[in-house]
């Protein structure tokens, strides 16, 4: 049962990933990827990381795509678009980097069935303290680090978007 | 788990159909209090008390036309409105009505129902998107902003009541509530929540991506028939979601003495519903800035603050 969810969700995300590198369309290519996104979730869940699982939905498929489907909206490209979409995806563009990852694929596979992998049957179960004892004792540097990027680039953004506003007022005092 | 299978379907069947049901009902509901309210009769007209008014409308809603224009990105106008309609109903079965009544005992129920939340905001957009037309388009745009900045607080103000419960498992945080409430200790993270939740189910006063009286009606103005009817019944059933969810962490569920469970978790439920009428008949809607400006510049540091004081008193009390 649980090996039957686990083929029919890994080929979802399989296939929503490869429509998102095939369609034209840029809105519908972000709909396959969060299709995809959410699959990833329910193997994590099904592997005992339900918070990963949760996070993965609530962040990527919640928050960051939203924001990109929010970019492509203000964009609106439309008709115009596709057409040059579909001029980029001539295979004279595509064949050999497709080649060339097609045989890494193959060397995965051969790795994957001589039994050199690890098993996923020893996996155990991941709750969210241990998530959250895990972050702030081994990964504490590693979460710092990230925050301080994070704030960095949020005062980087309020600076860009503050410009602006102080601009705007002079126009009426030149006249 | 190891209630019988034919328990575990009741249970299933009957939260799903009651949470329609009730959705369909408030669309009556609301407009007999609007009406109470405004001091106007309101629909009551069909049937005793202006009840069928219900069934009124699902017959005209079935009826019309289900027009999709010529110019929409047909595939996504379809898909929209199923989206929040799904995302809602997955978010009741984590709700704990009763000790036994409840589809599922999920160990992150709270973060399932806010997964469920930030997928719904993708209706809105969809919908705006497809639509090609510039209302919809703003519309869209609108909710997307607002939907995702309230969302960011919306999950802040819970924490302090996760770490008083010491769990994501909304039925634990139910049974954590015996020896008290927490909308007193966690008034702050309630008041927060509210104000969120009002804003994710872009109820009036923060209805701004379907506006009316700028924008036509925003994100739903090229849908007709049952298609607007299920994004109207799933705005409902966000407001009862979020009213559901409201009565679980900070009323105390199910808990309450003489009355059985379910009662008194449709009563506080009941009353939160009421609230969000009252809102709508009561406040006018805010600019657009004001609203984000209010999101960022009070709700943010006031559930930031709420979480470092929650936490400061339980690492001082021990």
């Amino acid at each position: 049962m649980s090996a039957a969810v686990f083929y029919l969700t890994a080929a979802i995300a399989i296939a929503s990933t490869a429509m998102v590198i095939f369609s034209r369309n840029a809105v519908h290519a972000l709909l396959y990827l969060i299709v995809s996104l959410l699959s990833v979730a329910v193997i994590f869940y099904q592997y005992g990381a339900p918070f990963a699982a949760a996070l993965e939905v609530i962040v990527y498929a919640g928050a960051i795509m939203v924001l990109m489907i929010f970019v492509i909206m203000m964009l609106n490209q439309g008709d115009a678009a596709v057409v040059q979409e579909k001029e980029w995806l001539q295979p004279r563009g595509w064949l050999g980097p497709a080649l060339l990852s097609s045989v890494l694929l193959l060397q995965l596979i051969v790795l994957l069935f001589s039994g050199q992998g690890e098993t996923t049957e020893a996996l155990h179960y991941v709750g969210p303290k241990e998530v959250g004892i895990a972050l702030f004792s081994h990964y504490i540097l590693a979460v710092e680090l990230a925050s301080m990027l994070l704030l960095a680039g949020l005062v980087g953004a309020f600076h860009l978007a503050r410009q602006k506003r102080a601009e705007s007022p002079e126009v009426p005092h030149a006249d | 788990m190891t209630a019988p299978a034919w328990i575990t379907l009741l249970n299933i069947f009957g939260v799903l159909i009651a949470a329609v049901l009730l959705a369909a009902l408030l669309t009556w509901g609301e407009r007999r209090l609007l009406g109470f309210w405004q001091d106007r009769p309101g629909p009551n007209r069909v049937g005793p008390f202006g009840l069928l008014q219900v069934v009124a409308d699902m017959i005209k809603l079935f009826f019309k036309e289900d027009f999709v224009p010529r110019f929409a990105d047909i595939p996504v106008f379809i898909l929209a409105p199923t989206v929040v309609m799904a995302t809602m109903l997955l978010g009741f079965v984590v709700i704990p009505v009763s000790p036994t009544i409840g589809v599922i005992d999920l160990n992150i129920g709270l973060l399932f129902i806010l997964a469920m939340s930030s997928m719904a905001v993708y209706s809105v957009i969809l919908g705006g998107y497809a639509s090609n037309n510039k209302y919809a388009l703003l519309g869209g745009l609108r909710a997307a902003a607002q939907t995702v900045s309230y969302e960011v607080f919306m999950g802040l103000s819970l924490m302090g009541v996760v770490m008083l419960a010491g769990s994501f498992n909304l039925r634990e945080i139910v049974q954590a509530q015996e020896s008290g409430w927490y909308i007193l200790p966690q008034f702050i993270g309630f008041f927060v929540f509210f104000i969120a939740g009002i804003a994710e189910s872009h109820r009036l006063p923060f209805d701004l991506p379907e506006a009316e009286h700028e924008l036509t009606a925003g994100f739903h103005t090229e849908y007709s028939g049952m298609k607007f009817g299920m994004f109207f019944v799933g705005e409902y059933l966000s407001v009862i979601l979020i009213s559901a969810l409201i009565t679980t962490l900070f009323l105390g569920g199910w808990l309450g003495p003489w009355l059985p469970p379910v009662v008194w978790f449709a009563l506080k439920t009941g009353l939160l519903v009421m609230l969000f009428v009252l809102l709508r008949a009561a406040i006018p809607r805010p600019r657009y800035d004001q609203l984000m400006q209010f999101g960022w510049k009070v709700m943010l540091p006031l559930s930031l603050l709420n979480l470092l004081a929650t936490a400061g008193v339980l690492l001082w009390i021990g």
